[in-house]
């Protein structure tokens, strides 16, 4: 191992669910001690600490630090949309590759269960009966549902249908079977917040949200944490040598943000900056799309995993819906995408998810995966997005030792 | 003595109503809303580009579930306008799939949102079939 690579030596995640008796402190730390376990490291080694939560309101590193540990290190809270928890990662390997700590400590948690509805609402309701241009658009009114929609469910629907218009193929019933599929991985996955199995009938005759996404092609909100332990090639090789077999290889570390389209001023561009990560990541570490042995992607709905298919470059430009219909993205296929059921069963506790994808990826290529590991897996890719837009790129290799 | 007003000030009322960008004078780029220099080429001139009002609907969702006070289903687009992307409702259509399709031809079209206490007329727009 060189010593400037970057290795994740523990990494934990809660069960995603519905913790009502728990809160974000509660949820971090427990992934946080778990993480530390599975590293064979204390609070007393950790010389960073990057903390990701959305929707808590701030200061969560610190309120974490006197659950576990108060060592006087430098936090960083981080908040980056659907992202957070990768950009924490990726805090945390920034300072390590930089030379300033030997070990950091990334960590992500959220309290969704029950959100409901996500974005959409947009100014409130005045209260006066007279038409009063406010804000940006010098507006008198809301304008969500009334021009167009801030709703994810929306809005990552016309993510889907756009690719249908750029390239054709698209239907009802497409996106209804990659939920299909999602959900069908889950039942083997004892971490996620539903593992149902659900028919295709059951799937497109669900509560309609935002067509094409009925209710079981949305991501579940739910609660969950997740927490990783980095440190160098340099550091891992002073350790045990059972360290050294489990540790796993961070080959790529991305984060990117869109870059200017004509359209993502109107409706946010998911595509360009996720095809950008992918390419500097395949290009980091080496590695090219056929090589990966499984995908862990950001289907936040059912019509936005189709898009990343393309946009991670798995299928020929414009070849996602072909792709899909080949069978490709089932455990049992050629590149098997979401095998942990994804962000639709597996939950979405939005800044525990940027880690836990890559905890599902570190378990398979540990072989640690159980009933659903993919065989003999060497290498994996995370991703995921933030809208606005912010997308997180890790690809992972084992050891090999 | 005006007797309406825009939903929001891109849009611009009278014989003819039509969108009016703010855009960029060395790349053309254009926005809905203010900017201090262009996203694109970081240029910060602008001027006032009107919107072609017929388009093709690129992409749609027909939104059942929304938040508190909006009414649904509706049908929320993104338009084509001559190269420009436009936000929008896709209005005086049934919302649902069969009557509803990518790569649809459709128009500006206006309505009123109401009338407040001193008689002002609020006017939004969508756009609907062009048949």
């Amino acid at each position: 191992m060189a010593s400037d690579d970057i290795w994740i030596l523990g990494i934990a995640m809660t069960k995603f669910g519905k913790h009502s008796d728990k809160d974000i402190v509660d949820l971090g730390a427990e992934a946080v001690m778990a993480a530390l376990t599975d590293a064979g490291v204390s609070m007393r080694d950790i010389g960073v600490l990057a903390a990701g939560n959305l929707m808590g309101g701030g200061s969560f590193g610190q309120m974490l630090q006197k659950q576990v540990g108060q060592t006087g290190i430098p936090v960083y809270n981080v908040t980056n949309a659907c992202a957070t928890g990768a950009t924490a990662l990726r805090t945390a390997i920034m300072a390590v590759k930089a030379g300033e700590v030997k070990f950091g400590l990334a960590v992500g948690a959220e309290k969704l269960a029950g959100a409901g509805l996500l974005g959409g609402g947009g100014n409130a309701k005045k209260d006066g009966n007279k038409w009063e241009p406010k804000g940006r658009f010098g507006s008198v009114a809301p304008t969500d549902g009334r021009i167009g929609t801030d709703t994810m469910p929306g809005t990552f629907a016309q993510v889907g249908m756009e690719y249908g218009h750029k390239y054709g193929g698209v239907s009802f019933e497409l996106f209804a079977r990659i939920s299909e599929k999602n959900h069908a991985h889950s039942v083997l996955n004892p971490m996620a917040a539903y593992q149902k199995r659900f028919t295709l009938d059951e799937i497109m005759n669900d509560m309609m949200i935002a067509y094409p996404n009925t209710r079981p092609m949305c991501s579940a909100n739910c609660d969950g944490a997740a927490a990783a332990v980095v440190c160098s090639g340099e550091t891992l090789k002073t350790l045990s040598l059972e360290q050294q077999r489990r540790a796993i290889k961070v080959s790529a570390s991305v984060l990117t943000t869109d870059p200017y389209q004509e359209s993502c001023q109107v409706l946010p561009d998911v595509n360009t900056l996720t095809r950008n990560a992918a390419k500097i990541a395949y290009e980091q570490a080496g590695v090219s799309p056929s090589d990966l042995d499984l995908v862990e992607l950001h289907d936040c709905f059912a019509t936005a995993e189709l898009v990343h298919y393309d946009n991670l470059m798995l299928c020929p430009e414009g070849g996602a819906v072909d792709f899909f219909n080949s069978g490709a993205t089932w455990r049992t296929g050629s590149s098997p995408v979401n095998v942990s059921g994804g962000l639709e069963s597996k939950g979405h506790p939005i800044a525990a998810t940027g880690i836990a994808n890559i905890w599902e990826i570190c378990h398979h290529l540990r072989n640690e995966a159980g009933d659903r590991q993919i065989a003999d897996a060497k290498v994996g890719l995370a991703h995921v997005i933030g809208l606005g837009s912010a997308c997180g790129i890790h690809i992972l290799e084992r050891s090999g030792l | 003595m005006s007797t309406q007003i825009p939903h929001v000030n891109y849009l611009e009322l009278g014989d003819r109503p039509h969108l009016v960008a703010n855009e960029c004078t060395s790349c053309g780029a254009r926005f809905f809303d203010r900017r201090n220099a262009c996203a694109n080429c970081f240029g910060t001139e602008f001027r006032k580009a009107p919107i072609t009002t017929e388009g093709v609907l690129k992409s749609f969702t027909i939104v059942a579930f929304a938040a508190p006070g909006v009414p649904v289903p509706f049908v929320a687009g993104i338009v084509d306008c001559g190269g420009t992307s436009v936000r929008g409702n896709v209005i005086n259509v049934d919302p649902t799939p069969e009557k509803v399709s990518l790569g649809m031809k459709v128009r500006l079209a206006t309505y009123s949102l109401g009338t407040d206490d001193e008689g002002v007329e609020a006017i939004g727009f969508g756009f609907e079939p062009a048949a």
